[in-house]
């Protein structure tokens, strides 16, 4: 029987894994070093990420294959650019020109996609009829009084006073018991990874482990 | 010059989507949409480079110094340095003969299982957290508490196991109250968005002058 060792990979992972359970005992050494190194492999990984996926495929390789057809994209490359003259102490003012087209743009995105994507939608999706059978009916006057009360809630603008006090509190139910759920569906999502966790340092490089040492 | 030309670049960078929605005209879909999208996702890439040198900086100095956790920062460092050349000078995914290119090893034997293990830490603090957040007595905590506990015992084999009703009950609580609890939250984040959007379209707030 060819007795398997798991690979690097599998050790490394293990040893990680390992050294951020550490932190169940107490803060130490190894789950610092591996906080750390987790940090800079995030970096590392993002770097890579916007050169593999972004810069490459959308602005390098067209324009080294074919310039004249691509040569507008000269200009999100100098504003990249630009946007470094944020290290040069005199002309650190211009790279706020680029900065600002880069968010002026995406609050121009944004306005359309909230008011367009969310808002028109959602307050759509609330307009429910009420001649509809009583169990369907029950479901609709709690969608409506939700979205109502938890929106008078939010309303900040005026003191909430009269009958806006109960209507407001009675949002603060709705919100407390969607927290609840978004808590609960939160907890359930940490438990799975935990237990991918587990399961690959027992399958995977625990009991390899276990059965190249001792056979079995 | 220093404050009038980002103000004027951001009013008109803000309106070419707000055009390119309302008039729905090919060439206009074309440069105010699809383009720019692409352009600012170049740009957006360059600028993540300000904050990596921003983190190198910092930790840097630690090291330089020998500051407290010196060790850790050049940890950081290195990381850092080994992840980016593989990106930078590396490709990524499967190489011809089936084996992996360096940023993907690395990606899925480290960046991965430590991300994940980060995150499944938080699975252990959730009893002690959750007994902190329910110790208040009140209303709201106790639905906080029961929405919690019925939708995570609704959505195991657990729940149909106590009352073929619990998971009912779970459901509706995700279909009618969360749905609409949501919706407020979501109605009204947007709008306070897009409130925000128009204060920065007419040039009331210019988050892009930072201090200055």
């Amino acid at each position: 029987m060819q007795l398997q060792l798991p690979g690097i990979g599998e050790w490394m992972a293990a040893f990680f894994t390992l050294c951020i359970f550490s932190f169940l005992y107490r803060d130490n050494v190894l789950y610092r070093l591996a906080e750390s190194i987790f940090a800079g492999v995030s970096f590392g990984y993002y770097i890579g990420l916007a050169r593999l996926n972004t810069l490459e495929p959308n602005l390098f390789r067209p324009l080294f294959s074919d310039f004249a057809g691509h040569w507008p994209l000269l200009i999100p490359f100098a504003l990249g650019l630009i946007l470094y003259l944020r290290y040069v102490p005199k002309a650190a003012w211009i790279s706020n020109w680029a900065l600002a087209i880069y968010i002026g743009y995406y609050i121009g995105v944004n306005l359309i996609q909230r008011l367009h994507g969310e808002v028109l939608p959602q307050a759509k999706g609330t307009m429910l009829s009420l001649q509809v059978p009583p169990g369907q009916l029950l479901g609709n006057l709690v969608i409506i009084l939700g979205v109502l009360t938890v929106l008078i809630y939010f309303f900040f603008s005026s003191p909430q006073r009269g009958p806006l006090k109960p209507a407001a509190r009675i949002g603060v139910y709705y919100l407390m018991i969607s927290f609840g759920a978004s808590f609960g569906y939160t907890v359930m999502g940490r438990i799975s990874l935990l237990i991918g966790r587990l399961t690959f340092v027992i399958h995977e490089w625990a009991r390899p482990l276990v059965r190249a040492v001792f056979g079995g | 010059m220093k404050k009038q030309v980002p103000i004027l670049l951001a009013v008109v960078a803000s309106l070419c989507p707000v055009v390119g929605f309302l008039l729905p005209q090919p060439w206009v879909d074309e440069w105010m949409n699809r383009r720019l999208d692409e352009w600012m996702v170049i740009i957006a890439s360059f600028a993540l480079v300000l904050g990596v040198v921003s983190v190198v900086q910092v930790n840097l100095h630690k090291v330089r110094r020998r500051s407290r956790g010196w060790g850790f920062s050049l940890a950081l460092l290195l990381s850092l340095g080994i992840m980016s050349a593989f990106g930078l000078f590396g490709g990524q995914g499967e190489r011809a003969d089936g084996s992996l290119h360096p940023f993907t090893w690395v990606f899925q034997f480290a960046f991965s299982p430590l991300q994940a293990t980060m995150f499944s830490l938080l699975a252990f603090y959730v009893a002690s957290a959750s007994y902190r957040a329910f110790r208040v007595r009140n209303v709201e905590a106790s639905l906080l508490l029961v929405g919690a506990v019925l939708i995570m015992i609704g959505r195991i084999p657990l729940g149909q196991a106590i009352h073929p009703l619990v998971p009912q009950i779970a459901e509706w609580i995700m279909q009618f109250p969360n749905t609409a609890a949501q919706r407020g939250i979501i109605i009204g984040a947007a709008l306070g968005a897009a409130a925000m959007s128009i204060r920065v379209m007419v040039g009331i707030e210019r988050p892009y002058l930072g201090k200055s």
